[in-house]
């Protein structure tokens, strides 16, 4: 067992776990954070996605101990002060998700998506995409949500 | 009120669930820890047949955190019964289907690669997984047979002694005598040959389950990612023989996404709550994805000949088709209503056919279970009569569209020759408006354009039928399902007057939080953040069928709508109480009871608050409260029906394909919110896009070994494989059901695959390309239908 620590949404955080334990799990069990998912086991899903000192990371592909030190931003960490990010309004307004499970990782892989890049058309949006598997929605409205945010952000 | 009438019925109210989706505070099975919990693992089989000689446990027992290790011997000790399949199936001789046994954990023989051989119970999941390891199973392996079209011939490897040829059973529906003669008759007849390639589900969240028992009541808790958790507890409980019904609750919480694959009861969630009891603490399991790929039950696969005849005039005359129908290695929960009753009767598709006769095997192979997937049989049969249909209309020179025109039922309502009456529809709007949208008329214009710069491009059409809202329980009873298909409401009315909704319909991506809101809003005049829907609990709602079959609009919503009848009417009688008027007398309009003709009015909250303080009621006419129930079966299937265009791009150097343009116009007769209702079309087409390029589950035919087992080897639809869609709707409404609605969540993957083939295969020039056509498949046809001297 090792003890790891960093920062996740704000907070100083510290956990003891094996050393082969995954950010992903780091998060959902070790901390409670269960908003961070996972869809599958060999890193091509992408409902695990955070952001690790600012960039999107699938955290299924990472151990926890890679990130000692690091600041990192799971979904529930995306709203500030109650409000919510315009990544979080625009999925719900454009009816970016059904059954809301691979949300999460769309909204955080939406939010470096449109830090990298400010002038996004929709085939920016779909090659972006490539990393994150949605079965519900057809991406039909994934992508209408991230282009609005994107202009509403700009 | 104006803001009110932003939340009722026909609007785009925004989801009520989505708060806790975009934040990370959904409430998926996984994301549940129960006190005490241990974690479950299971040993699955490596092999597609083998025996079991011996399972040496020994060494599990003393690997760390282990708890417990149980074998298919220990479940049989208790004497739990097998899995089951709900629905049975009988033969043209009138036997019934033949039935292989399927325990829980494997007895003596293994049939599938992943079929479970045992459970490992220990502290942690990682712990419980490198116990697995040190199981030590003696096999003894034996010959395999997957493939579909090799499993009836002699000497084929058996699946169960029980079905000699592995033949489940040998179905048939229609007239056969009056095809024949039909065929007699033709003028021309065309005939194909059809692959409907098997799917593998692959909703994102895996499944997973929490089992546990409370020792002081006796009581078993299960946590399931479950579209129909009653059904699971009736299966658990009066078939398995887990526990009595009054003592096992299931839930099924968040569940994120289902498709099929979460109707049927699987052996991980029995053994889970079962061994809870053994282990006296909570056990959780949750499904790796390669166990997805494995175990859950994969859908489609069938191999089919079909014939149409013709008359001079392009005039259907008659069809017969013969499937071979993959079950896999047992029978799931519904597999064999899917390809009979659930396929054959779709058969007629938009056409006046006077004369069908279809027969399907339903055979055992050495792979996964198969059972319903988005649509389920309807897809199959979508895809043999617009594929024939299309065909026949090249064949005989006319516009496809022209031949369809000339076939389309216009008269209803309108008996097949395959059980169902159709109620209602016009074919011809829906095939006119997506003709519109898609501009058929500049499809000349842009395909020699297209050929300007190279390419290759083609136009498809599907129009197709469906049926859903499963649905009337004496029908369903006398084709051979096990159970009724009705639906359960309960309005409770509390005394501040906002109001719990609880419904036997299951929510796993569809928004009932939001729709069934909207619907009790209109009704009742309150904003949907006063109503709540409950759903998913088996102590909360007492019974229900659960959510498949695109049934909980015309069914579940049916069911509400009576009970709000029965609720209305109670509260307009204790109004005409308080306002000392005739009942007759008393209207209830935008939240308001009014005595017509005077100023006497009530709002709802104080006729609620009424209900339950219920002072001065005479009390044998009314008995205080408001609360209301209602089961609602419905008279007949819906038939939501449509028309779907595509048009491709290829490029023939490489055989990649772009589609240019998907066009969907669908009648699902009453829509509650449209932008929901675009929602499950848009994930339905792109479904079917994975189906018609993309996706195919493959067993190795030597070894029997599932060679798709992950998202590197099986292709998802990612973002970039399916365009925008461009939508529309038409409207007939469904006569059999209160709201005369039809049902949405399945059309999209029934309808698009022909749509997306018939294009493919018009743009090459090619009479068939087998499904999924990748662009390597789709290279090769362009290679081998190439004039050999062009070629050279
Ligand atoms: S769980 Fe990380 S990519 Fe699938
Ligand atoms: S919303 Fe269900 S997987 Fe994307």
């Amino acid at each position: 067992m090792t003890v790891v620590s960093m920062t996740v949404n704000g907070k100083s955080v510290s956990a003891d776990v094996e050393a082969r334990t995954l950010l992903v799990h780091y998060i959902r069990e070790a901390l409670g954070l269960t908003g961070t998912h996972v869809g599958c086991d060999t890193s091509q899903c992408g409902a695990c996605v955070v952001h690790v000192n600012g960039r999107a990371v699938k955290s299924c592909a990472m151990l926890a101990g890679q990130a000692e030190g690091a600041e990192v931003v799971t979904v529930e960490g995306l709203a500030r002060d109650g409000e919510l990010h315009p990544v979080q309004k625009a999925f719900r307004e454009h009816h970016g998700l059904q059954c809301g499970f691979c949300t999460p990782g769309m909204i955080m892989t939406a939010v470096d998506m449109i830090r990298r890049k400010p002038q996004l058309d929709e085939q920016t949006v779909r090659d972006e995409l490539e990393g994150n598997i949605c079965r519900c929605t057809g991406y039909h409205n994934i992508v209408k949500a991230i282009l609005a945010a994107s202009e509403e952000m700009r | 009120m104006s803001d009110l009438s932003e939340q009722g019925v026909g609007k785009p109210v925004r989801r009520k669930e989505d708060f806790r989706f975009i934040t990370g505070n959904g409430h998926y099975t996984d994301d549940i820890s129960r006190p005490h919990q241990t974690h479950g693992y299971f040993l699955r089989s490596p092999h597609a047949h083998a025996k079991i000689r011996s399972i040496d446990t020994k060494a599990v027992l003393a690997a760390p955190g282990v708890l417990a290790i149980f074998t298919g011997k220990d479940i049989a000790a208790d004497k739990l019964g097998g899995l089951i399949c709900g629905w049975t199936v009988h033969s043209k001789d009138g036997s019934a289907m033949k039935v292989g046994p399927h325990p829980v954990l494997a007895l003596d023989t293994v049939r599938y690669v992943g079929d479970h051989v045992a459970l490992v119970v220990a502290e942690t999941h990682e712990e419980a997984k490198s116990a697995a390891e040190l199981i030590e199973v003696d096999y003894e392996e034996l010959p395999a047979i997957v493939s579909l079209a090799d499993c009836e011939k002699p000497g084929a490897p058996q699946v169960h002694p029980e079905a000699p040829h592995n033949i489940c059973f040998e179905w048939e529906l229609g007239n056969k005598a009056e095809t024949e003669a039909a065929f007699a008759r033709a003028t021309k007849v065309v005939k194909i040959d059809l692959v409907n390639n098997r799917l593998i589900p692959n909703a994102m969240e895996p499944r997973a389950a929490i089992g546990e028992y409370d020792k002081g009541t006796g009581g078993y808790t299960l946590h399931t990612t479950s579209q129909n958790p009653h059904v699971a507890r009736l299966v658990l409980s009066a078939f398995v023989g887990v526990a009595p019904e009054h003592k096992l609750r299931v839930i099924a919480p968040d569940v994120g996404g289902g498709f099929g694959s979460k109707i049927f009861i699987y052996a991980e969630e029995t053994a889970c709550v079962w061994a809870a009891a053994k282990v006296g603490r909570p056990i959780k399991w949750t499904a790796e994805r390669s166990e997805s790929f494995m175990s859950d039950a994969h859908g489609r696969d069938h191999l089919s000949h079909a014939e149409l005849a013709l008359d001079a005039n392009g005039k259907i005359l008659g069809l017969r088709v013969k499937t071979i129908a993959n079950l896999g290695a047992y029978l799931s929960t519904f597999s064999a209503a899917v390809p009979t009753y659930l396929y054959g009767t779709l058969l007629s598709g938009q056409y006046d056919i006077p004369a069908i006769y279809v027969e399907v095997d339903g055979v055992y192979t050495h792979t996964a279970p198969v059972d319903a997937y988005r649509g389920a049989g309807r897809p199959e049969a979508t895809f043999l009569i617009e594929r024939i249909v299309e065909t026949a209309a090249r064949e005989t020179g006319l516009d496809p569209a022209e031949f369809r025109r000339r076939n389309f039922i216009r008269a209803f309502p309108h008996q097949t020759p395959v059980i169902m009456n159709y109620d209602a529809g016009n074919y011809d709007a829906s095939l006119d408006k997506a003709m519109e949208i898609a501009d058929v008329k500049g499809f000349a214009v842009r395909k020699a354009e297209a050929a300007r710069r190279g390419k290759l491009r083609g136009l498809g059409y599907s129009t197709y039928i469906e049926a859903c809202g499963i649905a009337p329980s004496a029908a369903v009873g006398s084709l051979g399902a096990g159970v009724g298909l009705w639906e359960s409401a309960e309005v409770r009315v509390n005394p501040t007057g906002n109001v719990e909704v609880l419904t036997g319909s299951h929510s796993h991506g569809q928004g009932h939080e939001t729709t069934f809101a909207q619907l009790v809003s209109s009704r009742l005049g309150i904003p949907i953040d006063q109503i709540e829907i409950v759903h998913g609990d088996t102590d909360k709602v007492q019974f229900g069928m659960g959510t498949y079959g695109s049934r909980s609009g015309a069914v579940g919503m049916s069911a509400i709508v009576k009970a709000l009848d029965k609720v209305e009417a109670k509260a307009k009688k204790i109004a005409a109480h308080l306002m000392e008027a005739a009942v007759e007398d008393v209207v209830f309009q935008e939240g308001r009871f009014t005595v017509q003709g005077t100023d006497k009015s009530l709002a709802w909250a104080e006729v609620t608050l009424a209900a339950y303080t219920a002072h001065g009621f005479p009390s044998s006419e009314i008995e205080p409260g408001l609360k209301e129930t209602s089961f609602y079966d419905p008279s007949n299937f819906t038939f939501p029906a449509g028309c779907h265009i595509c048009e491709v791009e290829i490029d023939p150097e490489t055989g990649v394909l772009d589609i240019a343009n998907f066009v969907a116009v669908d009648d699902f007769g009453t829509i509650i919110n449209p932008m929901i209702v675009e929602g499950q079309v848009h994930g339905g087409i792109a479904q079917g896009v994975g189906q018609a390029l993309l996706e195919l589950g493959v067993y190795d035919n030597d070894s029997g070994q599932l060679v798709t087992g992950s998202f590197m080897d099986y292709c998802m639809p990612r973002a970039d494989n399916v365009p925008s869609f461009r939508l529309g709707f038409t409207k007939t409404e469904c006569p059999s059901n209160p709201l005369g609605m039809k049902g949405c969540g399945e059309a999209g993957a029934i309808a698009s695959p022909p749509a997306i083939i018939n294009a493919i295969t018009d743009a090459l020039g090619i009479r068939d390309i087998e499904m999924p056509a990748t662009p390597a498949r789709i290279w090769k046809a362009i290679q081998s239908s190439r004039p050999r001297a062009a070629a050279e």
